[in-house]
């Protein structure tokens, strides 16, 4: 069985690829960002996830205004970076895990989440930052990943509720994949921003720190926050933190803080950055022992059934008895 | 146009100010605004663009108002008119600019103001938050505060909820 084994969440600033891409990452003031993904990058490396979804958007680089789909999955095999008018970012290509892919996309549309799938798609700074700050600039990325792109550019986006909801039904997806994988689940974007109109600037950080602190606390609540709230207090951008919310919902109930990051600014924004993991696996070594005879001769991913595969149980039910 | 734009019907974010918030009736009207701006991720196009601003624009079927605000750069008046940030940051990377650049016009402000101003922290949401002065109340925050000490009961009330919420998703599926 795969199974999702953590949840990162980090912020997508354009100028922060720009400034690994032109080498300034050493310069006092990109110091400040990136000595806070040092740690992340470690965890990264101890964690070794086989694959990676990555909830992002994308910034007018593979979808114009053309053809706005609210959540597309990527399918592909791989994703070359998109020419973001500057040329593409010397990063690596990055390569899909169709098979998972496919198999989530399945999954969550008969739960009742109406994807679009990608089978060609180019990737721009929304999805490569956020790897570069977590696998660093290695030649070729340590796993494959699963991009999801979630419109959040014309409005309205998918409510914060309809996120959690869908990252739900994602975790869902994840754990009825037969191959024994680990899975890591990015949410990206924000935090408080504004880079449109004569409020540009703006930054909220007591949103942004309320934010990170229910990621843990009561991710709930953070779901009942309107459209006009985020953009009211986190700027017209900061609506990206919804995409949060897929990754939250993704994750177990409850959840231990790994790792938390906060800077104000990069460039236009507010640098965020958290690592949630289960408390069952970061629960003290008698948890795990007691867990590990209970379980004896069987697999040993499959611990107790949690709350939320019995939710997902009944959901099932219920969906068949309705047709 | 002009008679189009006054018969927007009044949106609950209008009152956020200094926000021109790109939905789906601007992103009809500025479709050509973006198009045009999309069509500048191409080498050739940039140097056609260049070779003769207006006679490029042609390609486009813009307003006059939306070509006059392209020609004169007039960033704030473009997404009034239905253009896009992300979009209009490659007409902006077409002339050389750089992203603070283009904030700093859009805010009215200089380049090294507006670095400044990031750097102390950015803008305040302080005052900044309705146009019309009327209360608003961030629901994250004010619980943020009422609860600080009260963890407990903030256990009890989202465990509460969840049940709830449960029948909800599940009522939306029947």
């Amino acid at each position: 069985m795969a199974r999702i084994i953590a949840g990162v969440a980090s912020s997508h600033v354009p100028a922060i690829g720009a400034a690994i891409d032109n080498k300034q990452t050493e310069e006092p003031y990109w110091k400040r960002v990136f000595s806070g993904f040092e740690k992340s990058k470690e965890w990264m490396e101890k964690t070794k996830p086989d694959v990676a979804i990555v909830v992002y958007n994308d910034h007018a680089s593979a979808f114009s205004v053309e053809m706005v789909p609210t959540f597309a999955l990527g399918c592909a095999a791989e994703f070359p970076p998109a020419d973001e008018g500057w040329g593409p970012r010397p990063v690596p290509v990055v390569q899909g895990h169709p098979e998972l892919a496919s198999h989530i996309a399945q999954s969550v549309i008969l739960d009742e989440f109406d994807l679009t799938i990608c089978n060609k798609m180019e990737v721009d700074h929304g999805l490569t930052v956020p790897m570069n700050l977590l696998f660093g600039s290695p030649e070729e990325w340590p796993c494959p990943v699963i991009p999801l792109a979630v419109n959040v550019v014309l409005y309205p986006p998918p409510t914060g509720h309809r996120c959690y909801m869908l990252g739900k039904a994602i975790r869902k997806a994840v754990e009825s994949y037969p191959e024994d994988l680990r899975v890591v689940i990015f949410g990206t974007g924000g935090m408080s921003h504004q880079i449109s109109g004569p409020r540009a600037g703006l930054i909220n950080s007591k949103f942004d720190k309320a934010f990170l602190d229910n990621l843990t606390k009561d991710p709930k609540k953070l779901t009942r926050i309107s459209h006009l709230e985020f953009m009211r207090e986190a700027g017209a951008e900061g609506i990206e933190m919804v995409m949060w919310l897929i990754m939250r919902g993704a994750l177990d109930d409850k959840v231990e803080e790994t790792y938390r990051f906060y800077t104000v600014p990069a460039s236009n924004t507010a640098v965020g950055h958290i690592i949630l993991e289960p408390k069952r696996r970061a629960a003290g070594k008698t948890q795990r022992a007691a867990g590990k005879a209970r379980t004896a001769g069987k697999r040993p991913v499959s611990k107790r059934p949690t709350k939320m595969k019995r939710a997902a149980a009944r959901t099932k039910t219920f969906v068949r008895r309705s047709k | 146009m002009a008679r189009k734009n006054t018969a927007r019907k009044e949106k609950d974010y209008d009152d956020i100010p200094g926000t021109i918030v790109f939905d789906a009736e601007r992103s009809r009207q500025g479709f050509g605004i973006n198009m045009f701006c999309m069509s500048l991720m191409k080498d050739e196009n940039r140097e056609a663009f260049k070779a003769n601003e207006a006679e490029y624009l042609k390609r486009f079927n813009l307003t006059p108002e939306q070509e006059a605000a392209i020609l004169k750069r007039d960033y704030n008046r473009m997404l009034e008119l239905g253009g896009n940030i992300y979009f209009t940051a490659k007409l902006g990377a077409t002339d050389g600019h750089s992203f603070r650049h283009l904030a700093a016009v859009m805010t009215g402000s200089t380049q090294e103001d507006y670095a400044a101003m990031m750097l102390a922290g950015g803008r305040s949401a302080e005052g900044n938050r309705s146009k019309t002065g009327r209360k608003t109340k961030s629901m994250l925050i004010a619980s943020a505060k009422a609860k600080a000490g009260k963890q407990k009961s903030s256990k009890t009330k989202s465990s509460k909820s969840k049940p709830k919420s449960r029948s909800k998703a599940r009522s939306n599926r029947g």
